[in-house]
Formats: C-alpha cells, structure tokens, sequence
C-alpha cells in the first residue's frame, strides 16, 4: 500500500495540470505529515498522566477537523446525493467537536490541587 | 486572495491546536488548552465556511445545528460513561472521514477521468479504509462499553479468526490497490463500494474478540486511526490543517496506546489478536484456597491506627459508583491526621486517566493521585492498603507466576503494605478468570461487598464513632 502510494507520486507528476496535487505538492504534504507527526508525539508525551481522559476527547474534538472536508463537499455546488453525504459527515463532525470541547471542559474544571481549605466541607 | 486568507486562517489554526495540547502539560494550564482548541476550530470552520466555493448554507447550517443539538446531550454524560462517549465520537470521527472520502470518489469518478489521479485514489482507498473499520469498530466498542444486552461483552473467538480477519483485510487493500491503478476503469464503482463494506465489516470483526480489560489500550488505537483517517482527508484534499491536525491526533492515540500496552507488558499485535481474558481456567482443579473475612467495625479500627493509607481504586469502584462514597472516607481519614493517598495503575477502569476523572470528580484534590511508579517505593511504608474494585492490577502473580497470563504486567505493590483490605463483589475470580493471590495472603483480610456499600460502612464506622467520643 505504502509503495503504491509511493509510486503514485510519478503518474501524477505526468499528469501535472489535473488539480493541485503534483508531485511536488504531494511530497510537501508528506513532510507536513511527517513534521506534524513529530510535533504530536513530542507535545503529548508531556501532558499530564492525569489528564489522560480529558487528552482524548480534547483530540476527539480537534480531529474533527474533518469539519472542514466535510463543508467543502456538503456546501458545494455539487449534485444532492455527495451534498447528503457533506452534511452527515457535518452533523457527525460537528457533535465531536461541541462535545469533545464541552465535556473537556467540563472535566477539568474537577480537576482542583489540595489548596488546604481549613475543613470547611 | 481567499486562498491565501484561508492558508493564514489554517496557520493560526494549526498554532492554536498545538498550544492546545501544550497546555494539556499541567491541570493548572489545561483549561486555556481547551480554549485555544476552540479558538482554533472557530477559526477553521468559519475561514473554510467563507470559502466561494461554498455556496449551499442550507446544509450546513442544518447539520450544525443537529451538531449541537446531539453533542450537548453528549458531553453531560455521567463521568462512568467517559469511555463510552469518547468511543462513540471516534465512530463519528471515522463516519465523517468515510463519508467525504466516498463523496469525492463518486464526485471525481462522475467528471471525468482528468480528476481521478492514483495519487487521489491512494488517498481516498486510506481514508475510507481507516474510516469505515473506526467507525463500526468504534460503534461496537462502545456498545461493548455500554453493556448493550445484544452485544456479547466476553471476547467472542471462533477458530481462524486471525486467518479470516487477515484475508477480509487483504482482500480490501487488494481491492484498493487495484482501484488506485485503474481509478477510472468501468468496474470502479462496483469495487468502491465492495472495499467499503469490507472495511465495515472488518472493523466489527477486529473489535469482537476484545474484552473490557483491553479496552483502554483498543480505545487509544481507535483514537489513533481516526486521527489517521483525517490525515487521509487531508491527502484527498489536497488539505494541510487536515494533516497537521489528524497527525496531532494520531500521534496521542499512539501514545496513550503504548503507555497502555507498558502498563500490561504487552504488545499491540497481543492485544489486537491475543483475545486476552476468553477463557481461563487453567489452575480450576487446585486447591481450595480460604480468604479471611472482616467486618467494616474491624476495618475501621485498623484504619484507625494508620499513618499511612493508600487506597487503590479500579474498576470495580467506576461500576459501583462509589468515588463519592470513597471521598467521604477520604475525608474522615483526613480529619483524624491519617495520610490517604490514591495509587492509580495505568490500566485501571475502561479508558486511559479514566480513575482520575472520576476521583476528581468526586472532589479529591490531584495532588494526592499518586502514579503506580511513584507510589510503590512508599508501599512497605503503607499500614493499610484499601482496594477498591481493583483485581489485576494488585496481582503479585504478575511478578512471581510465570504461568499468569498477567507476568510480567508491572503492578501496585499492595501487597507489600503491611494490611491489606480488598473490597470485592463476589467471590469469584476477577475479570481475566485469574486467581488474585493477593487475597490470600496473611495480611490481607476481604470485605465483600459492593464497593459502595462496604465504603459506607467504613464511613458510618468513622462518623459514628467520633459523635461517641
């Protein structure tokens, strides 16, 4: 799979013209990736082991960034069957992304250091 | 110009996610991590919205809508039903990369052969794929998680499993290589579909022979594929806030994951085709072991005479809901000078971190959640240790029986804690089937119970006796 897709870098050069993906497009979104990848593993091997449940619905919700896919197809000018399948991929995204952040918030907002309240409970 | 208004938009974007998971570092900075989240997600919905290609609001303004309208319901879940929902947005995330995959094949297929580059279709082949096996996996593990009655929560296992999950996943990449070649060929669209229900199919299949004490780790490699379908949308899209964000995601559930798989001292193939804890009954025939009973009175007055308690939550504590209960013992413990500590194991409950949340919850200040790492040097030091629905992860036949389908799964040392009270429903072995040898040592005595009855009791005990003095 990965050399086929690989080897798919050739085919497109030839084919330059057809959309933005030529072959040097194609290998700078490689390095994006790759960059990326990097940066994710560097930044998350530092969040809190406390923290690991609110971590994962805060990239449940920034993975639905998809978001963006999803209106390009469901908002374009485009025939009514790839329209439905935007706006489910929308309304699919977009509860990711409401409650990824609300529940997020909502579970750090318990997390509290012992500020040593006199008793008081 | 919009173009290059969008790529700044995308930029800062970008940014504000990465200080959004920087910030995840320490409790104190987390909320403006969520913050930053949001500014970020705002800024890329609304800058993608303006686009002029964009011109049906119709649509979007309703599936926003109903975005909001199901994700509010969805993040007042109880606190137990953590790993659910986050299961359940994984199998969002996957349909919502599916579905835009699918949607710009029949898009380019239908105008023409010009669109329909291999590289587009290797794209799109890796985002549907990834895309359609998260999405009904991740429905099933939820399901599982739920405790849905149809759904079977035993790992379900049938000779050939591997071999038949093996061949379907053959047969789908096959399929897709063969479309990435001849993405325009006449038989395109019936083969589309076909790898789509392959990977529907497949996505079940991976997720069936999974039981709940690998939930943690199967629910970090969800988040990951779903991160990595995103990753392909953005390849699709010829889109890169796609990629950085899939990848940022990707790389989270990658970790989580192999922190899990530390945490149980196994590998991913392991859990993904071990089918750990089926079946168990190795040592059924063997001696009759006695546990030593106590009574919550006898409990207390122990208790009573410790410096040092740790109490061990697990599981069992999520399902009895009795973090509430937990923290009223805490609290009286407290009043009488005693040190109470949490020992958190990594695997403990259904999802990564999913103890905290519910201590947390339950008002317990973070600083006393102590990591198995840091606590287990101070376990001889321990008067009592408390366990609270936790089984395996207390096991010491992890690091002594070879024979143990837990060897070698580093473990909370309650063992070496000079009492041990073990808070168990029942008295038949836990999850995995295994014999905790931990109950029958001389130290420890059972309290059996629900966990949130038995800490009740504890805490009446308590509160009882100092309205007596």
């Amino acid at each position: 799979m990965i050399l086929t897709f690989l080897q798919a870098a050739e085919p497109v050069a030839e084919a330059a013209g057809h959309g933005a993906t030529s072959s040097g497009e194609f290998w700078s979104l490689i390095f994006v990736f790759v960059l990326s990848s990097f940066i994710g593993l560097g930044v998350i091997r530092r969040v809190s082991r406390l923290l690991h449940t609110p971590l994962m619905s805060l990239t449940n919700a920034i993975s639905a960034i998809a978001v963006v896919g999803a209106i390009l197809v469901a908002g374009g000018h485009y025939p009514l069957h790839i329209q439905v399948m935007g706006a489910i991929a929308l309304f699919a995204s977009m509860t990711n992304i409401v409650s990824g952040f609300l529940i997020t918030n909502r579970m750090l907002k318990m997390f509290k250091a012992d500020d040593k309240k006199a008793g008081g409970h | 110009m919009t173009y290059a208004f969008a790529q700044v938009g995308y930029i800062v974007a970008t940014v504000l996610f990465i200080l959004a998971l920087h910030w995840m570092n320490t409790p104190d900075s987390a909320r403006k991590g969520v913050q930053a989240g949001v500014a970020g997600m705002a800024i890329a919905v609304l800058v993608t919205w303006a686009q002029p290609e964009v011109i049906n609001h119709a649509w979007i303004v309703i599936a926003i809508v109903l975005g909001f309208g199901v994700g509010i319901p969805l993040a007042n879940v109880p606190l137990t039903a953590v790993p659910q929902r986050t299961a359940l947005s994984h199998a969002f995330g996957g349909l919502a990369a599916g579905l835009v995959g699918t949607a710009k094949f029949y898009l380019w297929y239908g105008e023409g052969a010009g669109n329909l580059t291999t590289f587009r279709m290797v794209a799109i082949t890796l985002e549907i794929i990834l895309g359609y096996l998260t999405f009904t996996g991740s429905l099933l593990a939820a399901g599982k998680l739920q405790e849905i009655k149809w759904i079977p929560q035993r790992p379900v296992t049938y000779p050939g499993q591997n071999l038949i999950n093996g061949l379907l996943f053959a047969t789908a990449v096959g399929l897709g290589i063969a479309l990435a070649l001849h993405p325009t060929a006449p038989w395109a669209t019936t083969a589309f579909p076909v790898v789509i229900a392959l990977s529907l199919a497949f996505g079940v299949l991976l997720i069936i022979p999974i039981g709940g004490a690998d939930m943690p780790t199967v629910i970090a490699i969800l988040n990951s594929y779903a991160g990595l379908s995103a990753v392909a949308m953005g390849f699709v899209l010829d889109n890169k806030l796609l990629i950085t964000a899939g990848a940022l995601d990707g790389s989270s559930g990658l970790i989580l994951a192999i922190i899990m798989c530390k945490a149980m001292n196994r590998s991913f193939t392991n859990v993904l085709f071990g089918a750990f804890g089926q079946v168990q009954q190795a040592n059924k025939g063997g001696e009759q072991k006695q546990y030593k009973g106590e009574t919550a009175e006898g409990a207390a007055q122990v208790m009573e005479q410790a410096s040092l308690v740790v109490i061990v939550p697990g599981y069992g504590m999520a399902v009895a809901q009795a973090q509430h209960k937990v923290r009223e013992l805490y609290d009286q413990l407290k009043k009488k000078g005693i040190t109470v500590k949490f020992a958190i194991h990594p695997v403990a409950g259904r999802m990564p971190g999913h103890m905290n949340v519910l201590l947390a919850e339950a008002d317990i200040p973070y600083t006393d959640l102590v990591e198995m790492d840091e606590i287990n040097p101070d376990m001889p030091q321990c008067d009592v240790c408390l366990v609270v629905g936790a089984n395996d992860v207390v096991n010491p036949a992890a690091r002594t029986d070879k024979s143990s389908p837990i060897y070698g799964m580093p473990i909370i040392d309650a063992d070496k804690a000079r009492t041990i009270f073990a808070i168990k429903r029942s008295k038949n072995p836990g999850f995995a089937g295994i014999d905790n040898e931990l109950y029958f040592s001389d130290k420890t005595w059972m309290l059996f119970g629900d966990a949130k009855g038995v800490v009740g009791e504890l805490v009446k005990q308590f509160a009882g006796e100092s309205g007596m003095h």
